[in-house]
């Protein structure tokens, strides 16, 4: 029963936090990944996107709440969010259009392309702040949990509470769908695999019929969608600041590199890899031990490797020591 | 002079602007944006020669600017007496130990080959060293900490003049520079960005929350300044005759004794502030000065040369026998030390330290913005972009607030559009930011000043 107890306990606070941080990350992570491997530049601005993806998210949620119009038990957001995509795509291409496209044509080295996406940066955190503030907004409706504590108590007959909320859920199936049907998209369809040739040898792919243009204007969709969606579903979870959301960038920047920059699977699953070590290391583990542990070996200190303060810097040191054994990323990606 | 003369216009339109702020707003004011100014050209030098001589692109300038606070901090605050004998004798012991652990590790490094074995040994040298760690500081932290937690609750400083800061700030930024320049030098440009820029945020989440340190989230107020203090000069026989000299002919206009009294005590605290923020000023003038000395003699030596041949094409430079990794973290460490100067300037010139308020945007972008739009290897041009760049983003609400009524002249005060537009000025700095960058890059991407190769 003790070790049920404690299964349960890591359960519910260290895996399903993870799980849905993690898929949170890897959206964000896919998107700068496959920028970085087709654009070939270190893309700045994703933090920034996500927060101008779920702002107009928010905005048509609101518009829909004062219509009268929900989904029931699910957020509304989710009817939002495609709305919200679709300008996000509009914003992501005009801005190719103005910014980026010039630099292609030149020829710009890759850290030229990193400075202006830096100055796009500026620009959307100008415009977020404008539009919609700098506060915390929380734009969740329907239904909040899916499993409480208590029912889970009762179900089981168990001491601790196993709590899931329906963001976690929903975060976790629109990321397996999402990144599905994106992984179908690169490996199965034609314009996929033109991407992925064109990522690999960009004058093999022009050689042979590729349409550069098309490329580029497919990346860019493909990242106004996950920027979206990754942004929406994090501000469902916990809430909209855009502050927090430039401070992802690094948390996702990392993802990317830990899983192979430029190869969208293993920036994926970096994702992960960095929610569940920041989770980790950061979590107090005496009450499990307390459950584990004979009463008599009972820890009395709290057993935390690293003050929750850390959890940023847990994430960094793993990108500084994948860097340092392994610089291509778990994954091989690009060589550096 | 005829060869200069965009520079001397240039430097010339930016003093008359900062003049301009004086007449219009308050001298207080352009003094004060002139020396952030100045700091903020401190910085741009050192960025400028990280990414102007060398090509290395260090996104890390947050993480020096707050070394050289805390160096500010440790250098100025009298030591905590209580504080060190709870706990000095562990945290001492703390600081043997991360040595040997160093030590050791590069012990590992350097007598045994690459093997599995090898990365496994380093690393249980590491997670036995941070256990040991975590035992011994453990509890002396708590006890620093619980030391009159009000004001103190950290193991203080040296309690030396804080001018030595500028000099420690240096040195604990270089050494930083020395460490992110072992690990991350290695790498391509871009991931160099973004390894520095994630190494800047772990110091900052250090400093933040190690409260023995320098109290963390809690700052530390109150620190000495190098100058003198408004509320002495206020009382100083020789500042109010100062005073009255100056303002002889407001003065005398006034008959009335009593009003006049009352006139000049108002001027005596007006000029008080001035004074101060003029000394400021000085001081770091003199940093600056000195500062671009040593960069454009360094600029134009064989040195120099070597490090432009290295910028614009790494293999020849290599292939000429020049040391390419020896020199680019060379120059990693001095630019980053030249952002230590920088870093313990401000909290010298705010008087006190804030961890808190070291954002990336601020201290890290902004700086990036300065030296790409004055114009990179050229010392002139990152000045003036320091210069530029933060004289617009002080004085970007000003002129936002102006924009925005002009183009909503047709609209009534209460328009909620326009109201929102008002409310939300402070943010169109960062689109002024954004849309000169991107202007600058696309119609002149070398900068306002760019840069010139003398010919020999």
């Amino acid at each position: 029963m003790d070790f049920l107890n404690a299964i349960v306990l890591l359960l519910n606070y260290l895996f399903v936090p993870a799980l849905s941080y993690g898929s949170q990350l890897a959206l964000g992570a896919i998107f700068v990944s496959l920028i970085y491997g087709i654009l070939r530049f270190a893309y700045f601005t994703a933090g920034d996107l996500m927060s101008f993806g779920t702002m107009f998210t928010i905005l048509f949620t609101w518009y829909f709440q004062s219509l009268g119009i929900n989904l029931g038990f699910l957020p509304t957001a989710l009817l939002a969010m495609p709305f919200g995509i679709v300008i996000t795509i509009l914003y992501v291409l005009i801005k190719d259009k103005l910014v980026f496209s010039y630099y292609r044509t030149q020829k710009s080295p890759p850290v030229m392309l990193a400075m202006v996406s830096i100055g796009t940066m500026f620009v959307t955190q100008a415009i977020v702040r404008i539009v919609i503030g700098p506060f915390d907004r929380r734009f969740f409706d329907g239904e909040k949990f899916i499993l409480k504590a208590n029912e889970f108590k009762e179900m089981t007959g168990l001491n601790e509470g196993l709590t899931i909320k329906s963001t976690q859920v929903i975060t976790l199936l629109v990321t397996i769908i999402v990144v599905s049907i994106l992984f179908w998209f690169l490996n199965r369809t034609k314009t996929g695999k033109s991407m992925r040739a064109y990522s690999d040898n960009e004058d093999l792919a022009l050689l042979s019929g590729i349409d550069p243009k098309k490329v580029v204007m497919i990346t860019w969709i493909i990242a106004a969608i996950l920027a979206t969606i990754g942004g929406a579903l994090y501000g469902l979870d916990k809430s909209f600041k855009p502050f927090t959301y430039f401070n992802n960038m690094l948390p996702i920047f990392a993802a990317a590199i830990v899983g192979g920059i430029g190869n969208p699977f293993g920036a994926f699953l970096g994702g992960y890899v960095i929610a569940f070590s920041e989770i980790l290391l950061t979590y107090a583990y005496r009450k499990f031990f307390v459950y584990i542990l004979p009463e008599s070996l009972e820890p009395d200190s709290l057993l935390q490797l690293l003050s929750t303060d850390y959890k940023f810097a847990v994430s960094f040191s793993i990108l500084v020591i994948v860097l340092l054994f392994r610089p291509s990323g778990i994954f091989k990606g690009k060589v550096l | 002079m005829r060869k200069n003369l965009d520079v001397i216009s240039a430097y010339a339109i930016m003093l008359g602007l900062i003049i301009l702020v004086g007449f219009l707003q308050s001298w207080s004011m352009a003094l004060s944006i002139l020396c952030f100014c100045l700091i903020s050209a401190v910085m741009t030098m050192g960025a400028n020669i990280q990414w102007g001589y060398a090509g290395l692109i260090n996104f890390g300038i947050m993480g020096y600017t707050a070394l050289g606070g805390l160096a500010a901090v440790l250098v100025s605050v009298p030591p905590v007496k209580e504080a060190w004998q709870v706990g000095g004798f562990n945290m001492i012991l703390c600081a043997f130990l991360i040595a040997l652990i160093v030590f050791s590790v590069r012990f590992i490094i350097k007598k045994y080959n690459k093997s599995a074995k090898k990365n496994y040994g380093i690393a249980a040298v590491i997670i036995v060293g941070l256990i040991l760690l975590r035992l011994i500081s453990g509890p002396a932290i708590e006890s620093i900490e619980a030391v009159n937690p009000a004001t103190t609750g950290f193991l203080g400083g040296m309690g030396l003049p804080i001018l030595f800061s500028w000099i420690v700030g240096a040195f604990f930024a270089g050494a930083l520079a020395y460490i992110i320049g072992k690990i991350a030098l290695g790498l391509r440009a871009d991931y160099l960005a973004i390894a520095t820029l994630l190494i800047s945020e772990i110091v900052i989440a250090v400093i933040k929350h190690e409260d023995w340190l320098a109290r963390g989230v809690k700052n530390v107020i109150g620190l000495k300044r190098p100058v003198p203090y408004e509320v002495d000069l206020q009382t100083k026989e020789w500042f109010i005759n100062l005073v009255e000299k100056f303002n002889q002919g407001a003065l005398n206009l006034i008959t009335d004794t009593l009003e006049r009294q009352e006139l000049l005590k108002q001027l005596v605290i007006e000029s008080s502030t001035v004074f101060v923020k003029l000394c400021f000023a000085g001081l770091f003038t003199v940093v600056v000065i000195i500062l671009l000395i040593i960069t454009q003699k360094a600029l134009y030596s064989p040195w120099g040369r070597m490090m432009r041949a290295i910028r614009d094409n790494e293999e020849a430079a290599n292939a000429m026998g020049k040391n390419v990794v020896k020199q680019h973290l060379l120059i990693f460490v001095l630019g980053s030390a030249i952002v230590g100067i920088a870093g313990a300037m401000m909290v010298t010139y705010d008087g006190l330290f804030t961890p808190g308020s070291y954002r990336p945007m601020r201290y890290t972008f902004l700086i990036w913005v300065m030296v790409i739009v004055g114009g990179s290897g050229n010392n002139f041009g990152a000045i003036l972009g320091g210069f530029a760049v933060w004289f617009l983003w002080v004085e970007a609400a000003p002129i936002a607030l102006f924009l925005i009524n002009f183009f909503t002249s047709g609209l009534e005060e209460t328009n909620a559009f326009k109201v929102h537009l008002v409310n939300s000025i402070p943010y169109f700095r960062f689109l002024m930011m954004g849309v000169g960058l991107l202007l600058i890059m696309r119609y002149r991407p070398r900068g306002i000043l760019p840069e010139k190769i003398k010919q020999i």
